[in-house]
């Protein structure tokens, strides 16, 4: 089985950002970058099933400037056999004009299974995977919780508000992951050591026309809070008395 | 004068709330932009027609009806190869859609689809000359972007509760058009939908969420949380990957930055300490009340009401509280 896992390079959340003087970007002075969090999970869902089937190839193919080769290279040391680096100075905020440029590579790679995250936890636009599956022409199950291969076909589980659906499919298949598949494992000294010599493909791209533009980035307003009203049961009417009269809530 | 449309996502041949907030932004973008008509479009199983009404109700002239036997459960393909082709036909400047999860599987479906841009799960929006203009939260809504989307048609996804779902007197047209494709044609097939705790509320929906954190010590405790959620009777139940993860709760009941996103009016943490991931899914709410026993626990910073004290013993108090003060309403 061929898999590719396409992956984003993103900011550590646990940031506290700041606004770069453009005001139209995040400042990324001493920020922290690593494997978006759903990626991570759908590169571990990825290695899972090659486990399983006991043969295959798993691709992490990441689109951006020369810093996604060290988001490349975490993949490469947690597992995965090859990764293809599409070099662009940016990343478009258009989520269709990102999804045009991975497709158009993975069509490409004659793949079983392409994964990619539920959403890419800066952009959080949860379009990419089905914008490409569409642009592919190829079955996509999105927000996959729990995903079982066999025989050529998937079952996947999805979460809606409040219930979940079941959903089958044949493949060759696009299916993004949600949290719950699986957590990523971290690179062993041996993984680490094993990726330098994996290899790293680099291909130069153009990604078109971006109908997106960011006009500004803001932080939300701080929440003030903070207040302790008392301790135990006894805070209680105190408690009440707020959420009807102050909050109006109850 | 550009039309409006708006796709009104159903379940189980129930019209969702999101599915008529749908139906309110675009009424109020069509009358916010010179008027135009808005086309509402709805796909069930058969019956799902008997709803026109209350989408007409919610500002829609036009109602495009599709019922189809095998559109019982949620079939991705029929749907957004149906909303695409109504896109495609019509020159619309705006195709709104819900970003629930159903319309978040949906909307950048048909954009690719129409070869349109999509703004995701916006929480604002605004014509502003040629383009369009939305907020939408980034980095876990650690930070807000404003995005300029350009071309026609754009297609948006409107975070649940963004608007609220408003009646504005007005009777359809109602139209029963097909599906674009036979839903026995369907690569991805829908097999089931299981329905969660089902006599509770939706954590996208409900006006309060109660929940529960490690702190609640073993897994009937969450009785107590679901008691609370019960005194409210608007209530649904969330909890911390803490807790997901050793199967407590259900994945789907997960809030922060790797479950759900929410913003109740009133979000009541319970044996939660606060940690960062957690806040990322509720840091929005607009009262959020905190129940821990460690006055240093994070989430007292962004409480607006804390209680220093056991959950065990302040929730069953708390309950009983919130049941009166419910009951001399
Ligand atoms: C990449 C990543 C993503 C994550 N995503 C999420 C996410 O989406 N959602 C999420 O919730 N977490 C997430 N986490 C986990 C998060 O970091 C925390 O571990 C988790 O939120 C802690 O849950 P908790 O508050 O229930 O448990 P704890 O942190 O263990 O806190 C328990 C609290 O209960 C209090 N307590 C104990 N006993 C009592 C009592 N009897 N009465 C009152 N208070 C009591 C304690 O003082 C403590 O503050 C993520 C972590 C990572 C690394
Ligand atoms: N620059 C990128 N390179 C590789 N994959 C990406 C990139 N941007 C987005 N993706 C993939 O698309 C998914 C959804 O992204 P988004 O639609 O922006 O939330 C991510 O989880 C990744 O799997």
């Amino acid at each position: 089985m061929k898999i590719a896992v396409c992956i984003k390079r993103a900011a550590d959340m646990e940031t506290r950002f700041k606004i770069a003087p453009s005001g139209t970007s995040v400042d990324e002075t001493g920020v922290k970058f690593d494997i978006a969090d759903f990626d991570g999970f759908a590169v571990e869902a990825a290695l899972q099933i090659k486990e399983k089937e006991g043969a295959g190839e798993v691709t992490v193919i990441s689109l951006g400037a020369d810093a996604v080769q060290e988001t490349l290279r975490k993949a490469l040391s947690m597992g995965a056999d090859k990764a293809v680096h599409l070099k662009a100075d940016a990343v478009p905020a258009d989520a269709l004009a990102i999804a045009r440029v991975l497709a158009a590579e993975l069509e490409t790679g004659g793949y079983d299974l392409m994964l990619f995250g539920r959403m890419a936890i800066d952009a959080a636009n949860q379009s990419v995977g089905p914008m490409a599956a569409e642009l592919l022409g190829v079955p996509c199950v999105t927000a996959a919780s729990q995903l079982t291969i066999a025989n050529g076909k998937g079952t996947a589980r999805r979460e809606l508000e409040g219930a979940s659906e079941v959903l089958e499919f044949p493949l060759p298949a696009v299916v993004t992951i949600d949290e719950g598949i699986a957590r990523p494992r971290l690179p062993s000294l041996k993984g680490i050591m094993a990726a330098k010599k994996k290899p790293l493909e680099v291909k130069p791209v153009q990604a078109g026309e971006s109908r997106v533009t960011v006009i500004k980035m803001e932080l939300p307003p701080e929440r003030t809070g903070g207040r302790i009203i008392g301790e135990g049961p006894d805070a209680v009417p105190e408690l009440v008395r707020l959420l009807q009269t102050e909050a109006k809530v109850l | 004068m550009a039309n409006t449309f708006a796709f009104v996502e159903s379940r189980g041949g129930e019209l969702r709330r999101v599915g008529l907030e749908a139906v309110t932004a675009a009424r109020r973008l069509a009358d916010a932009t010179g008027g135009g008509e808005v086309h509402a479009l709805v796909m069930g199983a058969p019956g799902i027609a008997a709803k026109a009404e209350t989408i007409g109700a919610h500002g829609a002239d036009v109602v495009e009806v599709v019922e189809h036997a095998g559109l019982a459960l949620y079939s991705p393909e029929v749907i957004a190869a149906t909303a695409a082709a109504r896109i495609g036909a019509a020159s619309y400047r705006v195709a709104f859609f819900s970003a629930s999860a159903q319309g978040r599987d949906l909307a950048p479906r048909v954009a690719a689809k129409v070869g349109a841009s999509l703004g995701a799960d916006a929480t604002s929006f605004e014509a502003a000359g040629d383009a369009i203009v939305v907020r939408h939260p980034v980095n876990t809504g650690k930070v807000i972007a404003t995005l300029s989307i350009s071309g026609s048609p754009v297609i948006l996804s409107l975070r649940p509760g963004a608007v609220t779902a408003t009646k504005t007197p007005r009777t359809a047209r109602v139209e029963s058009i097909a599906p674009a494709m036979d839903p026995s044609a369907a690569r991805v097939v829908p097999k089931e939908l299981v329905a969660g705790n089902s006599a509770k509320l939706d954590l996208g929906e409900a006006p309060v969420i109660v929940s529960g954190g490690r702190g609640l010590r073993a897994p009937e405790n969450f009785k107590l949380v679901e008691d609370l959620a019960a005194a409210f009777g608007n209530a649904a139940v969330g909890a911390t990957r803490a807790v997901t993860d050793d199967g407590w709760r259900p994945h789907t009941d997960q809030i922060g930055q790797t479950g759900r996103l929410v913003s109740p009016d009133l979000y009541v943490a319970c044996g939660i300490s606060g940690a960062i991931q957690h806040l990322a899914g509720m840091r929005t709410s607009k009262t959020i009340v905190a129940i821990n026993k460690d006055r240093e626990a994070p989430i007292f910073k962004i409480a607006d009401y804390g209680v220093v004290g056991d959950v065990l013993e302040v929730l069953p108090v708390l309950t009983e509280a919130v049941r009166k003060a419910k009951q001399s309403h």
